[in-house]
């Protein structure tokens, strides 16, 4: 029944959005996503409690895995929505375009909840396709010429690979068939793969690896990333960068156990293989950056190949790492982009090099810049070298010495690109001495997204733990 | 029908016909420089893929098939062209394409390496299928796919885009109706909404590309770049 709940939110908000009415659109959007974290936090803990959700067999089950990713989301959905309040109303938009704005954004948060809770696989593939859709007019919404070049990249290619990987899930029910499985959902997969014929299955995993890979951003179908993903609106960009690539990436891992559970399957060496190209050319993009919005979308392309290779590695130890990795990627890359849009209210530019001393103009923008750099880049106190120091672990542990070699050599050239464009932006004379103060939703939402990045890199709450831990279960059956 | 085995090829011989000529129009989107005449080509391949899952649906004797070809019929030649008549201007689809990215016979080259490309990787998924299953679908599906991403790589007007889009998807379709015949029709209709909201989306933001940019040649936007500074 929660469930259900959890889905139904965002659609009546979307509605209520429309509404003529001044300011209610953003308040309702925020309060309906509050709602949204809370219901989610409570069917979490019912989860960690070993009672794993099934509201409707063969089409609709919640487990620690898709909890996670729910968890995410939300948390997301509320500290962009709060940002949204003060950001959205800076750049004087006509009210009719906010009630458009904030009626996607509500449908955008809700084709991203429905991913982790649809169990069927085809219906995973429509929602998929539906958050390319509804976070199109979110992209293009400056209607800059910028703007619309984004947008359509990130419509064609995402709907390309959406297309390719449309054929692999169709293959895959074949597949299913073909070993006598009668439930198309991922449990039914994992049962029917040790019967399925090995040619149906290898097929349909490369197509929707390439297909969904688009979407996620692995090179080399990484291109209209950086675009989409430094165009829109900045709580857009934390919520696309932050978790709309996350939902994505939970869906190609869904399909581990069931390649895992099959003979001769090639799934982890394809992980590794596209984890490190992907976590290699961002490493060195990084360094050549000229936006500091594009930086962090590279940093993303980085981390989404991080998580990947982590899955590949393939032992219970590397799967906990990376869900723990695709957690505080999630939670720092949206505070990255918090940080990023409070850089662009205070410089009023994108460009890396035309803005010096932020720290002077905009102590908060300037702090938040910094800290956001560090986090992400995976500086020691932070959440995400905890994360990427227990993959390289787990990798040594497996024995994937070369793998997890060339990761540590990449995620470090990463970081010198990151804190390098960093350092030059916060520090150091600012042209003018104007002080620019920040709207105070902006200000909260920057201290809301900050909180869980410091808490989780010193202290892990037991239910997130048990989570992370039920989720690795998931994976590595 | 005098025989039922004469009544299965006969109906498996017109599903090749409909496969054929269903690839030609895929070949036609990829080549055709009027706007208008791409939009009708379209109409065609849609129809042929209604007809196929109609044939194939009568030769296995499958309802379920057949309730496909409708909601395809319905969908896709009806309702999008309609869609894109409600949002997009009237001028932008007297256009002619002259300039794509290669000249246009060079562009036949190239897909018909695609296709018989799309042939031979077809053959192990189709060897790998129970006989019931087994039809030219797979890989006139594969090559639907293939030919709808070059329309993709080569053409720059918004429509022929989106039309390349959806032929893509045509393609994946078209290979779905032959090897996952029972997918739930809940599924099927949900597929084929989506693929009017895909119509709908994009064409908003076509019009929005022809308001606010006074052009809809998409593809030959070029300012976001790394080396470029702007």
């Amino acid at each position: 029944m929660i469930v259900f709940v959890i889905l139904a939110v965002p659609l009546v908000a979307a509605a209520l959005a429309c509404l003529p009415f001044r300011r209610l659109a953003g308040g309702v959007t925020f309060v309906g996503c509050l709602a949204v974290l809370a219901l989610t936090i409570r069917l979490a803990l019912e989860i960690t409690a070993g009672r794993p959700v099934l509201a409707i067999p063969k089409w609709v089950a919640v487990d620690g895995l898709s909890a996670l990713v729910l968890l995410l989301i939300a948390f997301v959905g509320s500290t962009a929505a709060l940002f949204s309040l003060g950001y959205m109303a800076r750049e004087s938009h006509e009210p009719k375009r906010l009630r458009l704005y904030y009626a996607s954004y509500n449908l955008f948060i809700f084709s991203m909840l429905a991913i982790p809770v649809l169990a069927e696989p085809t219906l995973v593939w429509i929602v998929v396709e539906l958050t390319t859709l509804c976070s199109a007019l979110l992209v293009s919404f400056e209607n800059t010429r910028e703007a619309l070049e984004a947008a359509w990249k990130y419509v064609v290619l995402s709907l390309m690979g959406a297309a390719v990987a449309l054929l692999g899930f169709l293959v895959l029910f074949a597949a299913m068939r073909a070993a006598g499985g009668d439930a198309y959902t991922w449990d039914g997969l994992i049962a029917a793969a040790p019967r399925m014929p090995p040619i149906l299955l290898q097929t349909a995993f490369v197509l929707i690896l390439v297909g969904l890979g688009t979407k996620v951003g692995l090179v080399p179908l990484h291109t209209w990333l950086p675009d989409a993903h430094s165009q829109a609106p900045s709580p857009v960009c934390a919520l696309l960068s932050g978790v709309e690539t996350t939902a994505v990436l939970y869906v190609i891992l869904r399909l581990f156990p069931v390649l895992k559970a099959a003979p001769a399957s090639h799934a982890e060496l394809w992980a590794i293989v596209f984890g490190l190209i992907s976590v290699g050319t961002a490493a060195f993009l990084l360094l050549q950056v000229r936006d500091y919005k594009r930086m962090f979308a590279y940093s993303t392309v980085e981390h989404m190949g991080i998580i990947l290779l982590a899955a590949g590695l393939g032992n219970s130890a590397a799967h906990q790492a990376a869900l723990y990795q695709a957690l505080t990627h999630t939670l720092a890359k949206s505070f990255c982009f918090f940080a990023a849009g409070a850089a662009l209210l205070a410089a009023g530019t994108r460009e890396i090099g035309s803005v010096r001393g932020l720290i002077r103009t905009s102590p908060a923008a300037g702090i938040s810049l910094l800290f956001g750099g560090l986090a992400i880049a995976g500086a020691p106190p932070f959440a995400v070298f905890l994360s990427e120091f227990s993959i390289f672990r787990a990798g040594l542990a497996g024995g994937h010495y070369v793998a997890t070699g060339l990761l540590v050599l990449f995620i470090i050239i990463g970081f010198f690109g990151i804190m390098w464009h960093v350092n030059r932006m916060v520090f150091g004379q600012a042209d003018g001495n104007a002080q620019v103060c920040l709207p105070a939703s902006c200000l909260t939402a920057l201290v809301f997204a900050a909180a869980p990045v410091i808490l989780f890199g010193v202290y892990m709450p037991a239910p997130v733990h048990e989570l992370l831990r039920l989720g690795a279960a998931a994976l590595g059956r | 029908m005098s025989d039922p085995s004469t009544t299965f090829a006969v109906l498996g011989s017109l599903n090749m016909l409909a496969g054929g000529l269903f690839l030609l129009c895929a070949f036609g989107i990829v080549a055709t420089r009027q706007v208008k005449g791409c939009l009708g080509l379209f109409i065609i391949q849609s129809l042929l893929l209604a007809a196929s899952a109609l044939f194939l649906g009568l030769q296995h004797g499958s309802w379920h098939l057949c309730g496909v070809a409708l909601v395809n019929l319905i969908a896709k030649p009806v309702l999008i062209p309609w869609l894109l008549r409600r949002t997009v201007h009237e001028e932008v689809y007297s256009r002619r394409e002259i300039d794509q990215v290669l000249n246009i016979p060079t562009s036949l080259l190239i897909a018909l390496a695609l296709v018989i490309l799309a042939y031979f990787l077809a053959i192990p998924v189709q060897q790998a299928l129970e006989p019931q299953f087994q039809s030219g679908n797979v890989a006139i599906g594969l090559a639907g796919l293939f030919l709808g991403a070059y329309t993709l790589a080569v053409r720059r007007e918004a429509l022929p885009l989106l039309l390349g889009l959806l032929a893509m998807e045509n393609g994946a379709f078209f290979v779905g109706i032959a090897i996952s015949r029972e997918l739930p029709l809940l599924v099927e209709l949900a597929i084929a909404t989506d693929s009017l909201i895909v119509a709908f989306i994009l064409g908003v933001l076509t019009r929005a590309a022809h308001q606010h940019i006074g052009s809809t040649a998409v593809g030959a936007l070029a300012a976001l770049k790394e080396e470029v500074q702007r």
